[in-house]
């Protein structure tokens, strides 16, 4: 073997192997300081500083900070986080740096204002972030939308809500459930049925895949809700007729003469625990606010792949 | 235009594919086809917006690169190579020499971009299934992106007629920076008074406004692109670089080559 050919094997073993080891050594490094990435990019919180140290080219850094925050949010979530510091500063550095980037409003909003482990609980940043996007963008419905169902959901302002479904159903193009909605809200017609009125538009109007699976999961929920309110309600009328509670189901379907069993969406049976209606399994049905046990406490919210009938 | 300035840029040019700088539509390609693979699975609804910001910002920043280190050589390495003599020595004109040069590099910028537009115009087929009418003012952006490139290569020319290769490439790009800032600068220049007003003024119109020819962000959400605005752009880049070339000129002539 010549010596040409010794130092070609030799260089390329070194490469390999060096390389190799450069590479389980770096994971060995990120184990030890496995958020310091993200700390880093937030050591430059202000919004103004990045838009100028960008050098115009704003858009891609803004894409990158939203990556960011969608990342940042799906990792907290995993991690059933019970707080989120970083999301509303992430996703106000990405609507600055973009104040066109539409989706950061939508989903962001979506991400901020639900209470923990769904959300960040913060609804009055979500809020100012929508007003922020809407001050931006005055002619996108989805954003007036968005704000609606932030008052309505979690800050239970019906007012608030009404005016900016109003506001929106006067845009041109906008989807005719915002009509519907400020009417409803203008009513103050039940709950259950506004909200899945506000859920079926959103399932309706989303163009993401995951968003629609989660509209469609908080329509199956809403479903449930509303069989237990009526089963406890024949679970109660039984009882003032009959002076006892119904041992089973099968008991009070045949008191109501019911032509079968009533099933939750998964064809599950509904049970009557000591005088409660309450579903076989609530862990299927992460946004149920009815049917559960008492102290039970309900896992995060995850998206489920369930095929919309 | 003269033959002979057609001749210094076809040499500038096929010099510049010699040195292999349209290698880097290879890292171009890898950068944009693995953010067209990857960007679905980490973020949400973006696709298309990554694909056209991280595309066209990649165009604009390799060409930038290029235009600063190939456009500060220029002339140093056909002096420390001494064939510029030999050039200047045939029926040359310095002020040929320049403006030859210029077009050169121009051109190899020109060509790289259109390999790069079409990488650009291939990923958002991917990512989207199709093309759609207001995709076409990517095509501007390409335009003002080359305008852009115009201006660097006059100005690391300039730099490059009277400097070292190092002091030009750090002048040039201070000047990329300053220019990007050209609205703030006049921004702050309007909260003056008095003379330094005027001066300050006087000196934010001077610099290259490069912040002008950036619509990258508004082409990615589809807005259309004012017609005024390209006759504008392009009007302004072939006179500030006309400009800048003229100084370079200007200073060629006068510069002792001995």
């Amino acid at each position: 073997m010549n010596s040409r050919r010794i130092t070609t094997i030799s260089a390329a073993s070194i490469l390999v192997v060096a390389m190799g080891t450069g590479v389980c050594l770096l994971r060995s490094i990120d184990r030890d300081r496995p958020t310091a990435t993200l700390d880093q990019v937030l050591l430059i919180s202000s919004p103004k500083f990045l838009k100028r140290a960008s050098l115009g080219y704003d858009g891609l850094m803004a894409d990158i900070y939203w990556t960011r925050a969608v990342q940042y949010f799906g990792r907290e979530h995993h991690a059933d986080a019970t707080e989120y510091k970083l999301l509303a500063p992430l996703l106000e550095i990405t609507t600055y740096l973009d104040p066109k980037l539409l989706v950061a409003y939508e989903y962001g909003g979506n991400f901020l204002a639900p209470p923990p482990p769904g959300g960040a609980g913060q609804p009055e940043r979500a809020v100012k972030l929508l007003e922020f996007g809407i001050e931006k963008n005055p002619q996108e419905w989805r954003l007036y939308m968005s704000l609606g169902h932030i008052y309505f959901l979690e800050l239970k302002d019906y007012a608030k809500a009404e005016s900016a479904f109003a506001q929106g159903a006067k845009l041109p193009n906008a989807h005719p459930s915002l009509g519907v909605m400020a009417a409803l809200m203008a009513t103050r017609s039940g709950d259950l049925d506004t909200a899945r009125a506000l859920w079926t538009a959103t399932y309706q109007t989303a163009t993401d895949k995951n968003v629609r699976d989660n509209a469609f999961e908080h329509l199956v929920a809403l479903r449930v809700d509303q069989d237990v309110v009526r089963l406890q309600e024949a679970v109660d009328a039984f009882r003032q007729k009959v002076g006892r509670l119904p041992e089973s189901m099968s008991e009070l379907g045949a008191a109501e003469g019911w032509p079968g069993l009533p099933a939750d969406p998964d064809g599950g049976p509904y049970l009557i625990v000591d005088g409660r209606v309450e579903v076989e399994n609530p862990n299927h049905f992460p946004f149920i606010t009815k049917g559960t046990p008492p102290h039970y406490t309900p896992p995060p919210p995850r998206f489920i792949h369930r095929a919309p009938n | 235009m003269s033959a002979r300035i057609i001749a210094i840029a076809s040499n500038t040019f096929r010099e510049a594919v010699r040195d292999r700088v349209l290698y880097n539509l290879i890292a171009f390609a890898l950068l944009l086809s693995g953010a067209a693979v990857l960007v679905g699975e980490i973020s949400i609804d973006i696709e298309k917006l990554v694909v056209i910001n991280l595309g066209l910002t990649a165009v604009s920043l390799f060409g930038i690169v290029i235009a600063i280190f190939i456009g500060i050589q220029l002339v140093s390495k056909e002096i420390e190579k001494r064939t510029l003599y030999t050039v200047l020595s045939r029926p040359v004109r310095r002020w040929e020499f320049i403006v030859g040069k210029f077009f050169g590099l121009t051109g190899t910028l020109v060509v790289n971009t259109f390999f790069m537009a079409i990488g650009v115009f291939a990923a958002l087929l991917y990512v989207e299934h199709k093309l759609v009418g207001p995709d076409a003012m990517i095509l501007t952006a390409l335009y003002f992106i080359i305008l852009q490139f115009m201006l660097i290569c006059s100005l690391a020319l300039l730099f490059s007629s009277f400097s070292s290769p190092l002091l030009s490439a750090v002048f040039t790009f201070a000047l990329f920076v300053i220019g990007s800032f050209a609205d703030d600068l006049r921004n702050f220049a309007a909260l003056t008074h008095g003379l330094t007003r005027w001066i300050a003024m006087g000196l934010a119109y001077l610099v290259p406004n490069f912040s002008a020819f950036n619509i990258i962000g508004a082409v990615a959400h589809g807005q259309p692109v004012a017609v005024s605005l390209v006759a504008h752009n392009s009007a302004y880049a072939l006179l500030y670089s006309a400009a800048v070339l003229a100084g370079a000129v200007l200073v060629f002539e006068h510069r002792n080559l001995k």
